[in-house]
């Protein structure tokens, strides 16, 4: 019997207001997929980190001051109108970064990529990293290494997979049980397990029995405001980063502050005021 | 020959064709992929079954249940395991990279001697036999309370371990590191009595009135505050935060209430008089003093002089008062940023004391005065007469403070021989250089440690421990921790290096020793000791890996002491004369003192915290006029002065600099020491009389240009 094929979007979505920037989803996701470190780390821009935590201020001065985190992996994006032309793999001329239509994740293929990095300049949201230069352990560190993810070398552009081994071994064991779907809590990505705080709520975006897509409430339908997003939340709450772009990202936010919902995307004087109440086609209806 | 136009075109046209034709081309691009990508340099993990261990994390009081992936048998992930009372399938940053201080490059593999200024290894034998025949010395000296010991910690088998050697020694100078737990033992010993400690029932309260503590940058048992702090929005609970600085708490909070730093326990006291004044208290449990403190606060702490100290509205101290009072389930916490160093008695009580007056104690939702956990039940003790003798000889000192005095003052050894457990005072302590040259003036110091870390340096003799993953403890929980859960951390994989358990280098040392010292630890390893000791929830331990003792509010109502308080203690001053004021940051990111911040915890502090080797400071834009954001800056305090970054924050208050607790480790691991400075450097200690606690939360300092 054929069973529904129909196919995953994999995505989550993070609730900044319980989100503390502790750290544990950066740490996690380094140790799961054998992200490497070296001496001197604080210069971010060549500092490796798939799961990077932002902190975000009001701009208000003392004491009205707030500052709030944003947790940032790659935002997995569906591409303009949802048709898998994520900007990365747009221009990957070696086809190292490709879009899956199955479940939704935008991949790197390390051994396929040449380093030209067209995807870093592409990516509106620097989740990609280029490896300067080749990982090293201390002495006996290579112990603690994952077989399930390769370690990169010098030269290739890495970024986060939304942990796809742990795809891979949902769905090894469920084949093994001879189940052809697997359970929700099967797959989880690395950060999503370590939040200490529940933030990160992963899933299924396709499938209404799955939390992510419960809160996030994807619109079924364009944005009648702009055709080429798709997927936009429904709920007031959710936003996604830079999302008027079109680029569609799978990975969703949650605020109850209006002033963090803003600092989503690059807002002209006034622009704000009128998107700031649209959730989608079903505002139009 | 002539060269002429076609001769031209046609050798051009030949080597156009030559070119596109030759493989060179390809070659050199194959080449430069290759020289690259440098596959064969890049590691090849060994794959294989994957298996999984549950354990306990220590290294902080947390204490969470941990759940080790291994493959083929190889450790490579933790985290947090599911079910476990504590976290509950969460971990904090430093517990998932734990894998990484197993390899850590300032792990200590062998068993070390210091010969002049450097480190040689030697074998256990030899470093026991070496300890022994000191320790022999001393015995036939007559004056075995001249060996003294300083642990991390006050609970489970191995402090006591430690206790139950001194004792057979003949010393009584056990001394331990300040935590949040004894800050909290001492202050439920000053307001209910000895043999208590506290609990916060932080998931249930539905109004958290926090005095600074950093419940989300590692406070207390950092997972589960993680989660009462996230359930929060859904109980429809608040947390007031009172603190100098929007740190992550106050970020996170209902509330932020800046305060002028160190007058926290004047506001608490502030907001009891309130409380008082409008009778919103319930004495039903006061026993001793309390007419006094009241009409003490009424006197010394009325509203408008609480205000003009703390920096604080009148009327905000009064709402934060009656809301507090009228709350269904409210808690006052003590401890600023992890609750560790720079505390006082006067703030922890007069903080707690808030619980006392509003009836919360031992409710849902409140403080819980809880026993002191005793599950451990060692044989008695065989002394022998030099045993007797010293172990009725008076403490050296009263508190590890007063001890480090005495030992820097005194002109001939006052201690002959120091262990020093998992602690590493020659960092942590205000002031360290101080604390070093105290260890200087000790012939003989022994240090128990994993990690060659700054004490361990100053050590004569170091006995390698094993790490959290390779050892076996009992982990009682503790520091604030609302729930009584003793976990037990099992080997997760044979020992990387030639470690032990402290455990059982007490006992090879005990038997070296022999006579009655060896008598009282005739076990043949710490974990048949373990399993002698913990009696009856052993079986449940070893096969469960934790036993709940204890969870809701404990039994009866404790009665209430207010002696202390109502003599009115003073407030601990900054040191110095400077206009502004240097407070120590706790982050979540770095760790407190043992072990020192691993690469990947390091590897996520902001470049607003550290960037290259310079330490950034925080400060509000108004405070310091000439300074630029991230420019170069000299700071100032009466201990010293260190070359810093400026950083710009509008959370913090004017009049205040922030530096970060955590940083300018000065042992050898070039991916987490000798970068930025070590807060501790630039203050110093500032002794509360009678609790004998580094009380100096800050100094006074200058910042100008650099």
């Amino acid at each position: 019997m054929i069973q529904n094929k129909k196919a995953h979007r994999f995505g989550m979505v993070i609730d900044l207001d319980k989100c503390t920037g502790c750290g544990s989803c950066m740490v996690s996701c380094m140790a799961e997929n054998n992200v490497p470190f070296k001496e001197d780390e604080s210069r971010k821009k060549d500092s490796i980190t798939w799961m990077r935590v932002y902190k975000l201020t009001n701009g208000k001065s003392f004491p009205d001051t707030e500052v709030v985190y944003l947790p940032r992996p790659c935002q997995h994006c569906d591409g303009k109108g949802g048709h898998g032309h994520s900007p990365c793999v747009s221009v990957c001329p070696a086809t190292a970064t490709d879009y899956d239509y199955s479940t939704g994740i935008v991949s790197q293929i390390y051994t396929r990529c040449f380093g030209c990095r067209y995807c870093m300049g592409a990516c509106p949201y620097h989740a990609r990293y280029f490896n300067w230069w080749d990982p090293k352990w201390p002495e006996g560190m290579e112990n603690y290494l994952s077989p399930n993810v390769s370690p990169r070398m010098r030269g290739v552009v890495e970024k986060c997979s939304l942990c796809f081994h742990r795809y891979q071994l949902a769905k090894e064991k469920a084949y093994a049980e001879g189940r052809d779907e697997i359970e929700e809590n099967e797959y989880q990505t690395a950060c999503a397990t370590a939040c200490p705080s529940g933030a990160i709520v992963f899933g299924d975006l396709n499938n209404p029995s799955h939390q992510v897509h419960q809160i996030v409430k994807p619109d079924p339908h364009p944005d009648p405001m702009n055709k080429d997003v798709v997927g936009k939340s429904r709920n007031p709450k959710v936003f996604r980063l830079l999302e008027r772009l079109g680029t569609n990202p799978k990975i969703y936010y949650l605020s109850e502050h209006e002033w963090v919902r803003k600092a989503g995307d690059n807002y002209l004087e006034g622009e704000w005021d009128k998107v700031k109440n649209h959730h989608g086609s079903a505002s139009h209806d | 020959m002539k060269v002429d136009r076609r001769s031209f075109l046609g050798l051009g046209l030949g080597a156009v064709a030559g070119v596109v034709v030759s493989p060179v081309g390809l070659k050199l691009t194959d080449d430069s992929s290759i020289w690259t990508q440098n596959w064969p340099w890049t590691p090849v993990p060994v794959d294989g079954e994957i298996s999984y261990d549950n354990s306990v994390c220590n290294l902080c009081p947390g204490n969470c249940g941990i759940s080790v992936r291994k493959i083929a048998g190889r450790p490579v992930k933790i985290e947090g395991l599911a079910g476990y009372p504590i976290n509950d399938g969460g971990a904090c940053l430093h517990g998932i990279a734990g894998l990484q201080y197993l390899y850590d490059p300032a792990r200590i593999k062998t068993p070390l001697r210091k010969n002049g200024d450097k480190f040689e290894k030697i074998s256990w034998a030899e470093a026991i036999s070496l300890t022994a025949e000191k320790l022999t010395d001393i015995r036939e000296n007559k004056a075995p309370q001249k060996l003294a010991c300083i642990t991390n910690k006050v609970k489970g088998s191995v402090p006591k371990l430690f206790e139950r050697f001194l004792t057979a020694f003949g010393s009584p100078n056990l001394y331990t590191m300040p935590s949040l737990e004894s800050n909290l033992e001492m202050t439920a010993q000053t307001l209910h009595g000895a043999g208590n400690t506290i609990g916060f029932d932080l998931e249930n309260s539905d109004f958290v009135l926090s005095f600074g503590a950093g419940l989300i940058e590692g406070w207390g048992a950092p997972v589960s505050c993680f989660k009462a702090n996230a359930s929060r929005k859904e109980r429809h609970a608040k947390l007031y935060q009172v603190e100098p600085r929007l740190s992550n708490t106050a970020a996170n909070a209902d509330k932020w209430i800046p305060i002028n730093p160190g007058t926290e326990s004047d506001l608490a006291l502030g907001i009891c008089a309130v409380i008082i004044k409008n009778n919103l208290f319930d004495a039903s449990n006061f026993k001793g003093g309390f007419n006094k403190f009241a009409i003490m606060v009424q006197r010394e702490y009325a509203l408008a002089k609480v205000a003009q100290a703390c920096g604080i509205k009148p009327d905000d101290i009064e709402k934060m008062a009656l809301l507090f009072a009228k709350a269904k389930m409210p808690v006052a916490i003590p401890g600023k940023g992890r609750g560790k160093n720079g505390q006082s008695l006067k703030e922890f009580s007069a903080v707690h004391t808030l619980n006392c007056l509003v009836g919360n104690l031992n409710k849902k939702g409140g403080a819980f005065i809880m026993p002191q956990n005793d599950y451990l039940s060692f044989p008695e003790a065989i002394l022998d007469d030099a045993a007797e003798t010293g172990a009725g000889q008076e403490k050296l000192a009263s508190s590890i403070n007063d001890l480090v005095a005495k030992l820097a003052a005194a002109e001939n050894p006052i201690v002959d021989a120091l262990f020093v457990y998992n602690a590493n005072p020659c960092y942590s302590f205000s002031d360290p250089k101080r604390v070093k040259e105290a260890f200087k003036r000790i012939p003989f110091v022994v240090s128990f440690s994993s990690f060659l870390d700054e004490t361990a340096m100053e050590a004569d003799v170091i006995f390698p421990m094993n790490t959290f993953l390779e050892g076996i403890e009992d982990v009682p929980s503790q520091a604030g921790l609302a729930k009584n859960v003793i976990g037990l951390a099992r080997p997760v994989i044979k020992p990387v290096f030639d470690t032990k358990d402290p455990g059982d280098a007490l006992i090879l040392l005990a038997q070296a020793l022999g006579g009655t010292v060896a008598e009282n630890f005739e076990w043949a390893s710490f974990a048949d000791c373990l399993e002698e000791v913990t009696l009856d929830i052993w079986d449940a331990l070893s096969e469960e890996g934790h036993v709940l003792v204890s969870e809701g509010a404990p039994y009866g109502t404790p009665l209430v002491d207010f002696t202390f308080l109502s003599t009115n203690p003073a407030t601990i001053q900054a040191q110095g004369d400077f206009e502004l004021t240097l407070i120590p940051i706790d982050n979540m990111r770095l760790t407190g003192t043992v072990p020192a911040v691993s690469p990947f915890a390091l590897k996520t502090v902001s470049d607003k915290v550290l960037t290259g080797t310079d330490i950034v400071v925080e400060i509000n834009p108004v405070t310091v006029k000439g300074l630029k954001d991230c420019g170069d800056a000299l700071l100032t305090t009466p201990v010293g002065a260190v070359k810093v970054k400026v950083n710009f924050n509008e959370g913090i208050m004017p009049g205040v600099i922030g530096m970060v607790r955590g940083l300018g480790h000065t042992f050898d691991n070039k991916f987490v020491s000798n970068k930025g400075v070590n807060v501790n450097d630039l203050i110093g200690p500032v002794i509360e009389s009678g609790s004998g606690l580094d009380a100096a939360f800050g100094i006074k300092a200058k910042i100008s240009k650099a």
